[in-house]
């Protein structure tokens, strides 16, 4: 069973593997088709029209289903390896050691905001960035200029404290746990993150940037969190929602698998921290 | 958020700057502007930070009142163009910038600019699948 850990509390070994694991699928093309996945989303969903991937209530499960097809590509390369989550609240400073060189390098030059130290510097020659929205490619961050401050836990709290899943019209303009979540209302939690790393991490390839698995990681806990919190609660909408992937509508680009077949994610993975209540429950 | 004023890009594009028309965060005030009689509301054409940035309105919806489907603007960068998006409430992000909001798109193209560092923008390129 796989499990995903908090990335600070990843051994030595755990982290060298990860990284490992992360090199071998930019090797051989298949890390690229996941950022170019995720860019054709980000450019199509739209508050009006269709929307999947973001800025609906389908953010949670499609991004779920995105993490467990990479976690499937990277175990292909290392059975031992698992997504770790990056906790924004608590590991909140560019001194963090997930930034450090044996993990993911660190912050940006000054001049370029060129990565660096660690695996994914582009001196290294093992991570070019093909996929991208300009002519850069080399891996650029810029922590903490976007915007000063990660989110606190406090304002995590505040949004898992709200009792409704989503809400009509299901998009960036919604009250409601999933956009509060997703940040394009109140306090801003997962795109807040996105700005703060900078580089491609706040663009529509933040693929590029392996930090984005960690990130989305822990958005998925925190979605595990509140459903413990909220068990009777349920996805919203059920049913007959033009543009928006109702409960058991298909997603794409999958298309065989729905918001209901990703609510619980025990089918698939355990966090190195569950629950409390959803433990009991079971 | 990156909030600079029309002055204040004025200011710091001295000589080079031609604002054809009004910047976006007008473009609806524009509709009831004399000078929208001659320039389309919404069109920019203006060296920003060594860049030029031309803003054509969008098309189709695009009479007064149409606010709630307005076609997309076309952003060029240096000619190349900028895929952007208009959300709910009104505000705007760009592939470059895509989880900050702007209040128009004369912002999104100036921190587009800034973001690029004197990039070019790659083609823009729709879908794909793993
Ligand atoms: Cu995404
Ligand atoms: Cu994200």
């Amino acid at each position: 069973m796989t499990v995903r850990k908090n990335q600070a509390a990843l051994t030595p070994e755990e982290k060298r593997a990860f990284t490992n694991a992360l090199l071998e699928l930019k090797r051989t093309g298949r890390y690229d088709r996941f950022v170019t996945t995720h860019n054709g989303f980000i450019m199509s969903d739209t508050d009006s029209g269709d929307r999947v991937g973001h800025r609906s209530p389908s953010f949670l499960p499609w991004h779920r289903r995105f993490l467990l097809e990479f976690e499937a590509a990277l175990q292909a390369v290392d059975a031992s390896v698992s997504i770790p989550y990056w906790d924004w609240t608590a590991d909140r400073t560019t001194r963090s050691s997930l930034w450090a060189a044996d993990f993911l390098g660190g912050t940006g030059r000054a001049r370029d905001g060129q990565v660096m130290d660690g695996p994914f510097a582009y001196a290294t020659g093992k991570w070019e960035v093909t996929v991208r929205v300009d002519g850069r490619n080399y891996l650029r961050r810029a922590l903490g200029e976007g915007v000063a401050q990660l989110p606190t836990k406090a304002e995590v709290d505040a949004v898992l404290a709200m009792p409704v899943y989503d809400m009509a019209p299901w998009n960036s303009s919604s009250n409601g746990f999933r956009n509060n979540l997703e940040g394009w209302r109140g306090a801003n939690l997962h795109n807040r993150v996105h700005v703060w790393v900078g580089g491609q991490m706040a663009t529509g390839v933040s693929p590029n940037d392996p930090v984005f698995w960690m990130h989305h990681a822990f958005i998925d806990k925190l979605w595990a969190d509140w459903q413990a919190k909220h068990p009777q609660s349920p996805y919203l909408p059920a049913a007959g929602t033009a543009n928006v992937v109702d409960l058991r509508d298909t997603m794409r680009p999958w298309n065989d698998v729905t918001p209901a077949d990703m609510l619980d994610h025990r089918r698939f993975y355990a966090f190195d921290a569950e629950p409390a209540a959803a433990a009991s429950q079971r | 958020m990156n909030k600079i004023t029309r002055r204040q890009a004025l200011g710091t594009t001295a000589g080079a700057l031609t604002v054809l028309g009004i910047a976006g965060a007008t473009a609806h005030a524009a509709a009831t502007d004399s000078r929208a009689a001659t320039t389309p509301a919404g069109t920019v054409d203006e060296v920003y930070q060594g860049r030029r940035i031309q803003i054509a309105p969008g098309t189709g919806g695009g009479h007064h009142g149409g606010h709630h489907s307005p076609g997309l603007p076309t952003v060029r960068i240096d000619g190349r163009e900028l895929h952007v998006m208009q959300n709910a409430d009104g505000t705007w992000i760009s592939v470059v910038n895509h989880y900050e909001t702007f209040a128009d798109p004369t912002s999104l193209a100036r921190a587009a600019v800034r973001e690029l560092q004197g990039s070019q923008l790659a083609p823009m390129q729709m879908g794909g699948m793993a």
